[in-house]
């Protein structure tokens, strides 16, 4: 919020964001000067700040308009609240009309404007107006041909006001190239608020922007307005810097696998979450799971359906598992079902602001943001949703948005290009393979976390969401019942392999055996031919020791024979 | 001030073409006082015998400003005969204001 200068005495106009904008209302005591086209909302806009003075601030004020009749004002202002027949019993309004006839007026010589001053001094003190409106002044131009006297006259009116010490609202017509049709912003020289009304592809928007604001700070922005039937409302009422608290509460999903996936905890309390995808990706269920764990924490939950009325979401998320209407009866959920043409941009965001005003909620849903596009430009929406971020940061409020993405490539941004403002982008994304198609999410980016960097299978069944690891095999990712079909031929594969093994196993053994008894047999053999080897070696040595045993006996025999018997051979 | 002047009020006579003429003034400026003696003198010359002039000023009846619709000073109100006309001004352009006050037709 810009703080208001202490030097510079403002007033309140009561007219909601005027003075948020402004920093706390128009300058007191000094005229300012509203102008635009016809229809731009000048008349509403000082009526207005004329009511809100007299109801709200106890400052009465005086009227002095130009163009309509003050019946036909009341008539006119009748549907917005404003009844100015009561306030001015009350003697808390003055509406004067001054009517100038142009044909039933002839001048001739000098003259001055003393009896608008006379009528304008008189109805000011007649109810001790601190509030003035001139609507629209100019028109006097168009009544009197003699210009030199006329602004001489204003010029002296403007000081006149100033020196009444009321706080004026001067409206004028906008003009070509210039602000005004008569130049009034040069004798208005406090503050000067240009009004303007646009019309693009059929959707009106009201913008209004403070010109000058002498003495004072102020935004220079075009801030879009509303008229409704509660009077203007200026946009926006979200403070114009970055400095709103933050939490570091976190919130859950309502998808326990996808809080798996951000640390086991879920979001941040108060970001916003950006859920992105193509058509049939399940955003919608993904919005309607937080949703419900949201009710079901007890915090209230706003629903904005852009696409789907509420009771078809219903009945759509009864088939996976969530009973939403029992939050709508408890009245944790409410819904906003309206179609994205029904209004201007701005209108939308005044109706999310006044029901979050009214309904408090802690998280809202906007599903989906995409369909916005087709009432305002890329920009339009973007400035939007800034906004809209702005504000319900502000408030701690969780927001998730939905996005349909029309193309398929990765890397893309989201067609609002609000990816950037998001504090968590989730994308689902189609993943076609085998003949058939599946749902891969993953978390394109959370601040403040650690989150996982994988492709998790988005699986929706009849109870409910949950994601999946999917297999990572040698042919890439394999999802739906390809990774089925990969799981069951791993288990295939393992009882195969468990059966060779124990084939093996008997093989070696068999194999064993067969060396076993081969290494007996050689065995004997060995045996055998050692025992064939000792055999002639002892026989060798047999014959050995009989030859010498013979040789022995002979030589013995011999000896023996040439004593004693020497023919005994 | 004297607010209500019936400078000439022989109205019996000339009860159907009367005129009723309302001057509005704020005081006794120059234009004020030059407004009401060109009108008299006006009056004199050519409608003489047959009309009403009132004199109002706002100085003292502010809330009588509304009524006419009254918010350059001075200002002359014809408001009989029928149609009301307007004229602003110190009624200096004697031709002006006969064409005005539809005393003599616009050339």
């Amino acid at each position: 919020m810009i703080t208001s200068n202490k030097s510079l005495p403002k007033t309140e106009t009561g007219i909601t964001g005027l003075d948020e904008i402004t920093g706390g209302g128009l300058p007191a005591g000094r005229p300012t000067l509203f102008c635009g086209a016809a229809g731009s909302g000048k008349t509403l806009f000082s009526l207005e700040f004329i009511v809100k003075g007299a109801t709200e601030f106890n400052e009465p004020g005086v009227f002095m308009a130009f163009e309509e009749k003050a019946e036909e004002l009341s008539v006119n202002v009748a549907s917005l609240g404003f009844d100015l027949d009561e306030l001015q019993r009350k003697k808390l309004i003055k509406l004067d009309h001054v009517h100038i006839e142009r044909s039933e007026i002839e001048e001739t010589g000098e003259y001055d404007l003393d009896g608008l001053f006379i009528r304008l001094g008189y109805a000011i003190d007649s109810i001790r107006a601190k509030r003035v409106v001139l609507d629209t002044i100019e028109n006097l131009f168009s009544g009197l041909t003699n210009q030199s006297i006329l602004r001489a006259e204003l010029r002296r009116l403007f000081q006149w006001l100033k020196d009444k010490g009321v706080t004026a609202i001067i409206t004028g017509e906008k003009g070509e190239g210039s602000l005004t049709r008569q130049g009034l912003e040069e004798y208005v020289s406090d503050c000067v608020i240009l009004l303007d009304h646009r019309v693009t592809n059929q959707i009106s928007t009201r913008l209004l922007r403070i010109i000058k604001y002498r003495g004072s700070v102020h935004g220079t922005n075009e801030y879009p307005f509303l008229i409704d039937d509660e009077g203007i409302s200026v946009l926006p009422i979200t403070s114009l810097r970055l400095e709103h608290g933050v939490s570091s509460e976190r919130v859950s999903s309502g998808v326990p696998t996808l809080d798996k996936m951000l640390e086991g905890k879920g979001f941040y309390k108060g970001s916003s979450i950006l859920v992105s995808g193509t058509a049939g990706t399940g955003k919608t269920s993904l919005a309607a799971y937080f949703a419900h764990e949201t009710c079901l924490r007890k915090d209230r939950c706003l629903y904005f359906a852009f696409e789907e009325s509420p009771q078809q979401i219903i009945r759509n998320m009864r088939s996976i598992g969530i009973n939403l209407q029992e939050h709508v009866d408890n009245g944790y959920l409410e819904f906003n079902a309206s179609r994205p043409t029904l209004n201007g941009l701005e209108m939308h965001l005044l109706t999310i602001h006044k029901m979050v005003k009214k309904f408090k909620p802690s998280a809202i849903i906007l599903d989906p943001i995409t369909n916005l596009i087709t009432v305002g430009s890329v920009s339009e929406v973007k400035g939007m949703l800034i906004r809209l971020i702005d504000f319900l940061q502000a408030e701690q409020i969780t927001v998730m948005f939905t996005a349909l993405t029309l193309t398929t490539i990765v890397t893309e941004q989201t067609d609002e290009g609000v990816s950037s403002l998001v504090d968590a982008w989730l994308l689902v994304r189609d993943l076609e393979f085998n003949g058939e198609r599946n749902r891969g999410m993953y978390i394109m980016k959370s601040r403040g976390m650690r989150h996982s960097n994988q492709v998790r299978e988005f699986v929706i069944s009849d109870e409910g969401l949950s994601l999946v690891d999917v297999y990572l095999g040698p042919d890439g990712v394999l999802t739906g019942s390809a990774r089925e079909a990969q799981q069951l031929m791993e288990e295939t594969g393992a009882v195969l392999r468990t059966h060779a093994v124990t084939r093996k196993d008997r093989e070696i053994e068999r194999k064993r055996m067969v060396l076993q008894a081969k290494i007996e047999s050689l065995k004997e053999e060995f045996e055998s031919v050692t025992d064939e080897l000792n055999k002639s070696y002892v026989e060798e040595e047999l014959r050995k020791e009989i030859m010498e045993k013979n040789r022995e006996q002979i030589t013995q025999k011999r000896h023996h024979g040439d004593i004693n018997e020497p023919g005994s051979e | 001030m004297e607010t209500l002047m019936n400078l000439e009020a022989n109205s019996e006579t000339v009860s159907e073409d009367k005129y009723e003429l309302r001057l509005y003034v704020a005081g006794r400026t120059t234009k004020s006082v030059a407004a009401i003696n060109n009108l008299n003198k006006l009056c004199e010359e050519h409608l003489k015998g047959k009309y009403i002039i009132e004199v109002i000023d706002l100085l003292v009846h502010p809330q009588l400003a509304e009524g006419d619709q009254i918010f350059a000073i001075p200002t002359l109100v014809k408001k009989v005969p029928e149609p009301i006309r307007k004229i602003i001004g110190d009624l200096s352009n004697e031709e002006k204001v006969l064409v005005g006050l539809n005393i003599r037709p616009a050339k």
